[in-house]
């Protein structure tokens, strides 16, 4: 098997701990949590850190809490926690249809959000899932904390606004009423990564779609915020036209790469018909809520 | 640095790089070379074993990362010389062939059912859906599992009863 | 600790001789206890390490090894110059060309070795690979085999005298070109296709590694590995080492699956090797997924043109024109003057009036290799042909593909029918077992949904193969392995106590042969299986044989196994004849015991027989004492297992995701040894051809990198993507083999990719006009089938 080169480590027992070291080592430091992300990269010398900051006992950093207006869920928080999370499910179904997707189940039961929000690869579905529910970001850093909003946070492929020194330590989800979500994912091969993934999430209100939120994993340098697709659904009633317009606004907006998962045009295509399924089953979810 | 992994239950104290990663570590130990590795990218799942009860892949975890938490193994399985039910479904329903996929499986399924005692034939491909065997068609592990929690339910009904 | 003992099943049969049987083997494996190559530590073992090239093709300028070898820890780093000097730079190849162990002039493939490191333990041995400084000038790559040939393609092996272009093989012809023409030429319809069976991958859970272990005291090596021929491999070794055969000594243990790719000896054997003769301390090498997938032995990638055409409504002629490609190195395997192994077969199970094949191999900037992944030497990609061409025609007829088939079928009185390209198939029922699919299929039931999903835009496909392979190889006259003839042996003792021991030189890595073995002899003998111990893997404690691949373990050891133990109970007839005080002839047998045929009472078992063999009491005369046999086979011919597959998928019109929805397999191996591990093989190698139809490709880019060296991207079905496997069978007899049995390991693999691939046609042809399309049907494939663009692979 392939091993990683050699690097220093050390276990953070607090967040300022964690900091401090992130600061102090600079970028020669990497976090890791779960690891599903950082050690298979350097196993194959694709990372060579030289020092690993454990921050698997800050268990402050692992909850789901639900209050009247937000759902905060802390960066440690497992996938396999995601999926089976209650509050979650009543709130937003679209990180569980993510998670039965993500990976397979064992490798679930070490991935964190954080980790996977932070790794940023293009097909990681989460991004998607946040930047639909108009998610932020807390950032920790020596000076304390900010709060970023998912555009904000994606900058690029493997780059996100956490920079040197930061750790990102919360999600929070806002809550308002007559919401539905649903991601939907197309890929090769169970545990594979997406070919083509959307998220969606709109908020219903007499009859007429009030806001939405769509995004796509897979078919850009980072997620792909359909801006456009959000505007031409926003104040619209939910119709099978509206949907699919919204699908063709994805496929047009998107950028895809050919590469081993498929061809540019196949990319495209799929873009269109999985922001469609997203938003359709959104939609029907909202409306049986609204009921 | 001296690292300290509590494997089936027995402290074990070496003294390792931090890079060394669990599989190694294990395999490393007397005795515990039932746990395998098969590929570079946390894919094959023949390297699972369970952390704190639930499978984890040990090819992506570090040896150092597991001080604190429990380790437990195939080697586990058999207890005072009676084969968990999952093992002996295993062997009833002929559910490897090499063996090589076999003990990641095992820990794999023995999880699932400590969770789900009641697994559909979908939860359980799903269960194993992050380990590959190259020999079996996935179609007898399936049975097999079923087999083991059909027993272990007659088993506690058994137990009920006193 | 205990690992042998058996695990009885209360109040279930336990057959003495064929059926049901639990393994034997399990015990160990269940607890975790099986020993595989990486699980064995030597005293004062050091490890290796490859350094691989980068680059598809190159000049190698210069190779720095100083700053790896300063690294604390590391022994030495071997180059090319190094083994030059033991003469083992380069190796012979079972094709017989000759591969590069080190690479010293060029690199010729993405992934080729051109560093072997020595050090204290496996992860500095790995840190000191990007220490090393190799100089390269990259040189165009060829990787398209249609274009190897061009007259700008670079020249690959220059380093053979005489070779002027990229020819590897040249053109191999079987059948007769005339008579195909005339048939060709009377035909009623004719269509042709462009079909290519794209390069895949075994890769068995465990990857390859070796510990060789050389004593220079005594001049013995120890060599410890997972390989499928263990024998050859020994002789290998003692011819290209110069060292004395009966000083090697080869143990496999437990193999965590083989597939052929097991089969080859790679430069990473050899480098272990030398290094433990240079060093004189075992050397243990075992390589990564990644380097497995890039550069041990691949599968398939043949590119093929093909007519065939009907006459009143039957199949009457094939045409097949074959580009093959074997990489950098021909080091495909398979037996000697068969340079496309058994590809011929693909006449099929038709009643043809002509065929003619023509088979060319070049090289290319790839791994080499070829004949692997449950091939049949190359009868996955024969079958693969003539199926996918015979639904290409029923299509064209407008006549049903089970119809057309069974139009077509050779007949049971045909048997033994010799086959337009030579073959001799010895027995078969085909309509009966394509009966039996279509009952478990519920065929007519399956073309009503077809239809009416249809109507609702559904897409749903139901596509059927139907094959005849040939396996056990061989027979002496006929075939031989670099001048070895593929005859088996089998050795057997009775003990004093009337338990037994087989000594066998089939090499299992999965496939049961410690409790299937035992059940023959338990059959012939009336020993009960658990009484009888299966020994292989071991050179020095086994007979001479061939190893297992091709599916000859059954008809081959098998029939050895059967023979020997016949050998035996005709011994102990004569024995018991002298203990009863009567006639060999006056004695019957019962499983387990001669018996007087007058008086039945008066008998004596085995075992009792066995410690009278053993006793100082008289021998009949002439007769040696003890109770064993020693016998090798010679098959008089291959055996000719077929089956009739079924597949039903459903094909997703907006993603063009394929889900394989029902997979009905009826095979006809013969008699059936361990019906359960029969059935076991099969399912085994059906989710391999779900694999291979949908997913599994190595593919490379224009400069040859490889795009899929890792289970990231070489990807295997999971437990989702393989359906609950519907079997059935029939059982035709080998009429040449002793059990009557005629194997069945590759089988499903051989028959499974082009039941699905048909079906996918089927499921797209009426909607999407789709006529053909190559694997692997992924999405992206297949949506560009579907828009009227099918690509090949590359």
């Amino acid at each position: 098997m392939q091993t990683p080169a050699p690097f220093e480590y050390e276990r953070a027992t607090s967040l300022e701990g964690a900091i401090a070291s992130l600061q102090r080592l600079g970028s020669d430091a990497r976090v890791i949590a779960g690891g599903h992300s950082l050690l298979p990269m350097m196993k194959l010398r694709l990372a060579q850190p030289e020092h690993l900051i454990d921050i698997n006992d800050l268990h402050e950093l692992s909850y789901i809490t639900e209050s009247a207006d937000e759902i905060r869920i802390g960066a440690l928080t497992r996938h396999v926690e995601l999926l089976k999370s209650e509050v979650l499910a009543r709130h937003f179904p679209l990180f569980a249809d993510a998670e039965e997707v993500i990976a397979d189940p064992v490798v679930r039961n070490r991935g964190t959000i954080g980790g996977s929000l932070c790794q940023a690869d293009a097909a990681e579905d989460l991004s998607a899932v946040c930047s639909a529910v108009k998610a932020q970001v807390v950032i920790h850093g020596a000076d304390g904390e900010r709060v970023v909003g998912m555009d904000e946070f994606h900058i690029g492929p493997y780059m996100t606004a956490v920079g040197d020194g930061e750790l990102l330590t919360e999600v929070r989800i806002p809550l308002r009423p007559g919401g539905g979500s649903a991601h939907e994912k197309v890929e090769r091969r169970a545990g594979d990564w997406a070919i083509a993934a959307a998220s969606a999430a709109v908020w219903i209100d007499g009859g007429k779609i009030v806001d939405a939120g769509l995004a796509l994993s897979a078919v850009g340098p980072t997620t792909v915020h359909v801006k456009r697709a959000e505007e031409l659904v926003r104040g619209a009633a939910p119709s099978e036209e509206t949907f699919t317009l919204a699908g063709k606004i994805a496929t047009s907006d998107c950028s895809p790469s050919a590469d081993g998962r498929g061809p540019v045009d196949y990319k495209r295509h799929l873009a269109g018909v999985v922001a469609t399924r997203a938003l359709r089953r959104a939609t029907a979810r909202a409306l049986r809520q609204e009921v | 640095m001296q690292v300290t992994v509590t494997i089936n239950g027995q402290e074990v104290s070496r003294d390792i790089e931090p890079r060394q990663l669990l599989v190694h570590f294990i395999r490393d130990t007397p005795g515990l070379t039932g746990t395998h590795w098969g590929c570079d990218t946390s894919n094959c799942g023949a390297c699972v074993v369970l952390m704190d009860g639930l499978p984890v892949k040990s090819c992506t975890t570090l040896a150092v990362m597991c001080e604190g938490h429990e380790i437990t193994t195939v080697e586990s399985l058999e207890f005072e010389g009676e084969l968990d039910p999952i093992q002996q479904g295993f062997h009833e329903l002929h559910a490897l062939h090499c063996g090589f996929c076999t003990p990641g499986m095992l820990m794999t399924c023995r999880a699932l059912l400590n969770e789900n005692p009641d697994p559909s034939e979908h939860e359980i491909r799903t269960a194993i859906s992050g380990a590959i065997c190259r020999c079996t068609g996935y179609k007898n592990i399936v049975a097999a599992v079923r087999w083991a929690a059909e027993n272990e339910a007659e088993a506690r009904k058994g137990q009920e009863v006193h | 600790m205990a690992v042998t003992e058996n695990l009885p099943s209360p109040g279930q049969e336990r057959p003495i001789g064929f059926g049901r049987l639990k393994r034997k083997e399990d015990a160990r494996f269940i607890r975790g206890q099986g020993t595989y190559l990486d699980d064995i530590r030597l005293p004062g073992m050091v490890h290796g390490a490859i350094l691989r090239s980068p680059y598809a093709h190159a000049k190698i300028v210069s190779i720095d090894t100083s700053e790896a070898l300063a690294l604390p820890g590391v022994a030495a780093v071997v180059t090319a110059k190094d083994l030059e000097t033991l003469g083992l730079a380069w190796m012979p190849t079972i094709s017989y060309d000759t591969q590069a162990v080190l690479a010293g002039d060029k690199v010729r493939f993405q992934g080729q070795e051109v560093a072997f490191v020595i050090a204290t333990d496996e992860y500095i041995a790995r840190d000191a690979l990007p220490l090393i400084d190799v100089e390269y000038e990259p040189l165009p790559a060829i990787v398209n085999a249609r274009k190897a040939l061009d007259d700008d393609a670079p020249l690959i092996r220059d380093d053979k005298d005489g070779q002027v272009d990229n020819v590897a093989s040249p053109t191999w012809e079987a059948g007769d070109e005339e008579a195909t023409d005339r048939a060709f030429a009377e035909a009623d319809t004719v269509v042709s296709r462009d079909i290519i069976y794209p390069r895949c991958h075994p890769a068995p859970l465990e990857t390859c590694g070796i510990i060789a272990d050389f004593n220079p005291q005594t001049g013995q090596l120890d060599i410890y590995n997972g390989n499928q021929a263990p024998n050859v491999h020994r002789t290998v070794y003692a011819h290209v080492a110069g060292l004395a055969e009966h000083m090697i000594r080869i143990r496999c243990n437990d193999i965590g699956g083989g597939f052929g790719n097991k089969v080859p000896i790679y430069p990473g054997y050899v480098c272990a090797i030398a290094g433990s003769i240079v060093a004189g301390v075992p050397v243990k090498w075992v390589e990564d997924r990644s380097e497995n997938l890039m550069s041990t032995g691949f599968a398939r990638d043949y590119i093929m043109h093909s007519e065939i055409c009907s006459k009143e409504g039957k199949i009457t002629g094939l045409r097949v024109d074959v580009i093959a490609d074997h990489g950098a190195f021909d080091s495909t395997a398979q037996p000697t003057k068969f340079p496309a192994g058994f590809f011929h077969i693909c006449c099929g199970s038709y009643t043809l009036e002509a065929a003619h094949v023509k088979v060319k191999a070049v090289y290319t900037n790839k791994a080499p290799g070829g004949v692997a992944y449950r091939c049949s030497f190359r009868i996955t990609e024969a079958v693969y042909l003539v199926e996918r061409m015979v639904d290409a025609l029923a299509l064209e007829m407008g006549v049903d593909p089970i119809e057309l088939r069974m139009r077509s079928f050779i007949g049971p009185q045909q048997f033994p029918y010799e086959t337009t390209t030579g073959w001799t198939y010895d027995s078969g029922n085909y309509a009966e077992t394509m009966k039996v699919a279509m009952d478990i299929a519920g065929y007519e039931d399956l073309r009503r949904e077809q239809a009416e999903k249809r109507a609702r835009g559904e897409l749903m496909g139901i596509g059927v193969s139907f094959f005849t392979e040939g396996v056990g190889a061989g027979p002496r006259k006929h075939m031989d392995i670099l001048g070895m003839s593929m005859n088996d042996g089998a050795d057997l003792r009775v003990h004093p106590s009337g338990k037994a021991m087989i000594s066998i030189s089939a090499q299992t890595q999965g496939q049961g042969h410690e409790t299937t073995f035992a059940q023959i002899v338990a059959e012939e003998l009336g020993i009960p299986p658990e009484d009888v111990q299966v020994r292989h893997g071991d050179t020095d404690r086994t007979p001479y044989g061939l190893g297992t691949y091709g599916s000859r373990s059954t008809p081959v050891s098998g029939a050895a196994v059967a023979v020997v133990s016949r050998k035996v109970r005709d011994k102990a007839r004569v024995i018991a004849a002298t203990m009863l005080e009567t006639r060999p002839e006056d004695l019957a047998w019962e499983k387990g015991r001669w018996y007087v045929k007058g008086d039945p009472e008066k008998g004596a078992m085995i075992e009792e027989i066995a410690a009278y063999a053993y006793s100082g009491e008289p021998m009949p005369d002439g007769m040696e004492g003890g109770l064993d046999g020693q016998v090798i086979y010679d098959p008089p011919n291959l055996t000719y297992p077929y089956g009739a597959y079924i597949a039903v998928v459903d094909i997703d019109p907006d993603t063009a995701q394929v889900t394989v929805r029902r997979f009905i397999a009826v095979d006809d191996c013969g008699v059936r040894i361990n019906p359960m591990i029969v059935d076991g093989q099969i399912h085994g190698g059906l989710a391999e051809g779900i694999g291979i139809a949908l997913m599994e490709v190595i593919t490379f880019d224009e400069e040859g990198n490889c795009l899929n060296s890792s289970f990231m991207d070489y990807l295997i079905p999971t437990a989702l993507e393989c359906p609950d496997f519907e079997l059935g069978e029939t059982v035709t007899p080998c009429p040449h083999h002793p059990l009557g049995a005629k194997g069945v390991g590759e089988s499903p693999n051989v028959g499974s990719p082009p039941a699905i691939v048909n079906a996918v046609i089927d499921a797209l042809h009426t909607t999407h006009g789709v006529d053909h399309i190559d694997m692997p049907c992924s999405p992206a494939r297949v949506w560009a089938a579907m828009q009227g663009r099918p690509q090949p692979p590359q």
